[in-house]
């Protein structure tokens, strides 16, 4: 196999398995930037994949080939409804942060499950027929070098995930929202005093994140796995999470270690096929992405540090 | 009359506590306005209802002689009044700039432009001679600067009215200096200025009037140019204000603390404790006066193990005992009441009983082989409760429902029953009242009549000339001066405090 | 109203409120909430079989809270009890499965291997977070994941019996089931753990409350500050925790390992005990009392729920709402006690 054909695969098959993973923890940045954090990746992307994938095998008939870009949509709403217990929970009623995470763990596998028995009457759902597939993308796959290995049986999702990621960057660091977004999550009172109503930001943040955790899960539901049940999320939502603290909290950074962390999945299950990754272990790549994490956090791999007021209740008149 | 702000009888109640009763604060064009009073008088929360952070019960404010309503800072800020704030309201993460314009961003097609906030940083810096530099992080620059940014905060949103509060507590003398001439700046470019402050010295320099607030009551208002120190200090707590403690006559006799050179540095890394000397005798009580920020805090936790020590040396009876544990140092015979008696003194969710043998839980007989034995630890809290007057429904009531002077209370009968060598008292009746205050002071010496060595830090200088024997001044990590509170007055120490030499104090040199 | 009696009301509130959005669930499901909890209550009660399973679930329920509660009574947040509950599962049937010892060494010998496994796999995090001021939280997580893949990898490749997807039986002098517990159950998977557990509760009560060591945990929980002024070392006191509390997390995998089941098996995913570890902990204040009383509602919960298809036709998923339901309004217990003073002074006046 020559260096490019080893491209081809792993290039495109990297990109996939990233795409998922770069919009929810571009969605866990939003939460965790405005102070509030977000255990509950995993549960939104649950909720995110089961409404993509009932929405697409329900109403596949009437949109046809955009059922999987409008059921990207709705459990892009979907995630941002579920998300608001989350935010009631840890802003209104003051609950510890990662208790609330938890709980929307476990809540979003049992309602989901609970509700595809409910409907289909088994465990699992049927497979969607309008998946997103492997497109060569017109004009681009033609350069040379470039072309082939980026362009050419990719995902239109993977290209979405990276254009979102660089949209979001925009977003936090060069507009007043992001400013104002940043500044609740460092130190609300300074923001409090500066007429910025901290409670609004934080459930904004809470609701983005929701919504980019669904679009997640949408994603990975109809590009990789086909179908829902209860296996379908299983460690993507956390690996997000890690991906966004591997990246310090900056979606640049959170998009190149989900990226990384998709190169480790996607080499964990393709490894076989390849030359000399047939040698190491699966089990170190799986394991990789959250040893590497743990040694971010430590500091081993430079110092990845939280926003300050993260994880607290901004209660007024607290002087 | 032309005022600017009037603050018309305004009541601020807490859930029944009032904090404002009745006060009354007009603030002239152009003049600084000092608001006096002590902790607790009720001076910040005027100032925060001012700028809208609270609403009053009852009163009226005017700006400019029509009555408004300020519900939120927004309101106050569009209003023209601005608050500098005694704890900064800074991001660390963010440019001096993005502090300054968050919230009211400069943008252009939907993005900030911070090419041209930065200038506007620029131009009202200069105007008003706020030096700052618009690309520094805050994390990285001076607590002047980051005072400044403060400033420039209210300048950027148009503040024709200016509240400072506390303003000097963290600054140095030379930035004191500084931001004394920034006030007069702001003046001369007309804005008015509301100072809240302690401190008489500061009020005497700068401000044209000054209102006076005790215990939620607004007390009156004096041209500053008619009144002097002593007569500020009597209106501020009404009474006399120098009273003195019943005391012997101290009979010192050998060292038991002896500091040598000793270096600490703080948790920025800088150098706070700077070769200071010092030596405490059984038998006397010596107290340490100095400005908040110059090496006092840092040097008593250096020296109960709290806080790591670079070089020197600190021997108890001639033991050498620098960074050693805290339980190696309390084991050595050292008794510490610590400044912040909610952080380092009790564990505030154990009962009052259990906090009471913090230091010796695992000694007999309130333990033995690793297991508690209740009887005999609260056994000996009730002996504590009932000796030291600590006033609590019982002895299994939690800490966290005592009162400050209560908790204080136990803290010093917990030190006390030890029977230490050495008794470190800092700040040890911040907070308290009166009543409170005198019994701690009573302890305190008689500590020393019974022969043992007590070092008192604090930043009342009426206690540490009432109570200590001999006062040392700490200046910038040094022990500058020793003397004799008799032989000396409170504008002297003021003066060694604030770092003048002691020739100029008008005093020969003592060891 | 008195702080206790409202700390006692407000677990059972969250518990009521939680039943509550549950059958409103059930009812706009068209289900019929009546026939689900009858069936949820035979599906423990009905027979002594269920019984069996019933007690049987609770145990590691038991110990896997008190994993949490005790580290959260540190001030800590182990969200790893599941991974260090699947290491302590290996563990005790690697020993299970390699030797032959009478049994009064190779039991207690496995038991301790998994004590071993759960505290070992707890070490990283607590020794992250006490010298490097790690958060625990997200290193557990993480920490969980790598135990999956290890524990799978070492079962394919090291212990795998012809079957390639789990080890060997273990070997009876390691095991926890009794003939008489099974025949007086109706043939359950009831085994010896019930007591293991039961004990354990009794262990952290005590060494909570009544010792020295306890006594510097529990400061160190409340005020770290103060903790070190008063001369507790609060690095070690933080890492034993951690020690402890993975004990007990891999204490709760040998329950399964060495009783319910026999053997390990490669996990397509997470077993969820150490997740509802969470739960029960949290339901039950972080107390042992607490835990046990919080285990028993759980593993009833669960247990009944497997009866729920097949006599009412309600999906068993039902219960895992609830037990969400019930961490949010446990969690949101600020809520439920302004709500109880609003409520106790409404009836003052």
């Amino acid at each position: 196999m020559s260096l490019m054909d080893i491209l081809m695969i792993v290039v495109p098959s990297t990109l996939l398995w990233a795409a998922p993973l770069v919009f929810t923890a571009l969605g866990g940045i939003f939460s965790e930037r405005s102070g509030v954090v977000n255990i509950g990746l995993e549960g939104l992307m649950v909720i995110g994949a089961f409404s993509a994938i009932v929405f697409n095998i329900t109403f596949v008939d009437t949109f046809g080939s955009l059922t999987p870009w409008i059921s990207i949509l709705v459990a892009m709403v979907a995630g941002a409804i579920f998300s608001l217990l989350h935010a009631v929970a840890a802003i209104t009623f003051r609950a510890d942060h990662t208790v609330s995470g938890v709980a929307i763990n476990l809540l979003a596998t049992g309602i989901t499950l609970f509700l595809v028995k409910l409907i289909y009457g088994k465990g699992e759902t049927g497979i969607i027929s309008e998946g997103i597939s492997k497109v060569d993308i017109p004009i681009l796959k033609d350069i040379p070098i470039i072309g082939p290995i980026f362009f050419q049986n990719t995902y239109w999702t993977s290209f979405l995930a990276i254009i979102v990621a660089i949209i979001v960057w925009y977003v936090v660091f060069k507009t007043p929202f992001g400013l104002r977004l940043r500044s609740v999550g460092e130190h609300p009172m300074a923001a409090d005093t500066m007429g910025i109503n901290v409670t609004k930001m934080r459930y904004l943040g809470v609701i983005l994140s929701g919504a980019l955790g669904g679009i997640g899960g949408a994603v990975y539901a109809q590009s990789i796995a086909n179908n829902f049940s209860h296996s379908t999320i299983s460690g993507q939502g956390f690996m997000a999470l890690a991906a966004m603290i591997f990246g310090k909290w900056h979606p640049l950074g959170a998009l190149g270690a989900a990226i990384f962390f998709g190169f480790a999945q996607s080499i964990s299950i393709i490894g076989s096929s390849l030359p000399f990754l047939k040698e190491i272990p699966s089990v170190y790549l799986l394991i990789a992405p959250y040893v590497l994490t743990i040694l971010a956090l430590t500091g081993f791999i430079g110092r990845a540090d939280a926003p300050k007021s993260i994880g607290t209740h901004y209660i007024k008149g607290n002087r | 009359m032309d005022y600017v702000i009037e603050m018309l009888n305004i009541r601020k109640e807490f859930g029944g506590f009032v904090a404002n009763d009745n006060i009354t604060l007009q603030l002239k064009k152009g003049e600084i306005h000092a608001l006096l009073g002590e902790n607790g008088a009720g001076k910040s929360t005027l100032m925060n209802v001012l700028f809208g952070l609270y609403q009053p019960e009852q009163g009226e404010i005017r700006v400019k002689g029509q009555p408004v309503n300020i519900t939120n800072p927004n309101i106050a800020n569009d209003l023209g009044i601005g608050m500098v704030h005694q704890h900064f309201m800074l991001v660390d993460t963010f440019t001096v700039t993005e502090n300054i314009i968050l919230g009211r961003e400069i943008t252009s097609g939907g993005r900030i432009d911070i090419k041209k906030a930065e200038k506007e940083v620029r131009d009202i810096s200069e105007r008003y001679g706020l030096a700052v530099d618009p690309q520094a992080k805050i994390s990285e620059i001076t607590v002047g600067m980051q005072q400044r940014v403060e400033i420039l905060k209210t300048l950027y949103r148009g503040a024709e009215i200016l509240i400072f509060d506390e303003p000097t507590a963290v600054l140095t003398p030379q930035e004191i200096k500084e931001l004394i001439q920034i006030m007069k700046t702001l003046i001369k470019e007309g804005k008015s200025i509301i100072l809240i402050t302690h401190k008489l010295k500061e009020i005497m320099e700068v401000a044209d009037r000054c209102t006076v607030i005790r215990k939620g009551k607004g007390i009156g208002t004096v041209n500053v140019s008619e009144t002097n120190p002593n007569e500020l200090a009597s209106l501020m707590v009404g009474r006399e204000v120098v009273f003195k403690t019943e005391k012997k006559e101290a009979h010192p006799k050998q060292d038991v603390l002896e500091v040598n050179d000793l270096v600490v540095k703080d948790a920025r890394g800088v150098t706070i404790v700077n070769g200071l000397n010092l030596s405490v005798k059984a038998g006397e009580i010596v107290g340490i006066a100095g400005i908040d920020g110059n090496g006092q805090s840092e040097f008593i936790e250096a020296i109960t193990g709290l806080r790591k020590s670079e070089s020197g040396s600190v021997k108890l009876n001639g033991k050498e005992l620098i960074n050693h544990t805290p339980r190696k140092i309390t084991e050595s015979g050292v008794g510490h009441i610590p400044q912040d008696r909610h952080k380092h003194g009790l564990v505030l969710n154990y009962p009052i009983g259990e906090n009471i043998v913090l230091q010796n839980y695992y000694k007999k007989p309130y333990s033995k082989n690793g297991v508690l034995n209740f009887k005999e630890i609260y056994k000996q809290a009730k002996k504590i409760i009932s000796e030291f007057d600590v006033r609590t429904p019982s002895e299994y009531t939690l800490a966290r429902a005592l009162s400050g002077g209560n908790q204080q209370k136990a803290i010093i009968g917990r030190e006390v029953d030890r029977n230490p060598d050495l008794l470190i008292a800092a700040q040890p009746t911040r907070g308290l009242d009166v009543g409170a205050i005198e019994f701690i002071h009573k302890r305190l010496i008689e500590q020393r009549d019974n022969g043992k060595a007590v070092l008192l830090v604090s930043f009342e200088l009426d206690e540490i000339m009432n109570v200590s024997d001999r006062i040392a001044v700490i200046y910038e990590g040094k022990i500058v001066a020793i003397v004799n509170p008799k032989e000396t007055t409170e504008q002297e120490l003021g003066l060694l405090m604030a770092g003048s030499n002691r020739k100029e104090a008008g005093e020969g040199t003592h060891v | 109203m008195s702080k206790r009696l409202k700390g006692l009301l407000t677990p059972v509130i969250a518990v009521l409120l939680g039943i509550l959005v549950g059958t409103i669930i059930m009812l706009a499901s068209g289900y019929d909430p009546v026939a689900a909890f009858s069936a949820l209550w035979n599906g423990v009660f009905g027979d002594i079989y269920s019984f069996g399973e019933a007690v049987r679930q609770i145990t590691p329920y038991i110990l896997a809270g008190l994993a949490v509660a005790f580290a959260f009574r540190v001030g800590l947040f182990n969200i790893g009890v599941e991974g260090q509950f699947i290491v302590g599962w290996l563990a005790a049937v690697w020993v299970g499965v390699a030797f032959d010892l009478p049994r009064a060494i190779h039991l207690p010998l496995a038991i301790l291997a998994a004590m071993i496994a759960g505290a070992l796999w707890a070490f990283i995090p607590g020794l992250l977070k006490a010298r490097f001021r790690v958060h625990e939280v997200i290193v557990t997580i993480m920490m969980n994941y790598v135990a999956l893949h290890v524990t799978n990898y070492i079962i394919r490749n090291v212990l795998a019996s012809k079957s390639g997807d789990k080890t060997d039986m273990i070997h009876e002098s390691a095991s926890l089931r009794s003939e008489w517990l099974q025949s007086l159950t109706d043939y359950s998977r009831l085994h010896w753990g019930i007591v293991i557990a039961i004990i354990c509760c009794f262990i952290m009560w005590f060494l909570l409350e009544r010792t020295t060591r306890g006594f510097e945990l529990r400061a160190v929980g409340f005020n770290q500050h103060a903790a070190h002024y008063a001369g507790m070392s609060v690095n070690k006191n933080i890492i034993l925790s951690m020690l402890i509390s993975g004990a007990f997390a891999g204490l709760a995998g040998s329950m399964e390992g060495l009783g319910t089941f026999g053997y390990a098996a490669v996990k397509g995913g997470f077993t969820g005990v150490g997740f509802d570890g969470i739960a029960v902990a949290l339901l039950g204040g972080n107390t042992a009392l607490g835990v046990f009383l919080s285990a028993i509602l759980f593993g009833v919960l669960k247990v009944g729920a497997l009866n729920m298809p097949l006599e009412a036709g309600v999906p068993n998923e039902l219960v895992d709402i609830i037990i969400a339901l019930i961490v949010f309004f446990v969690a949101s217990s600020y809520m439920i006690r302004a709500l109880l003073d609003r409520l106790s002074k409404k009836e003052v006046k």
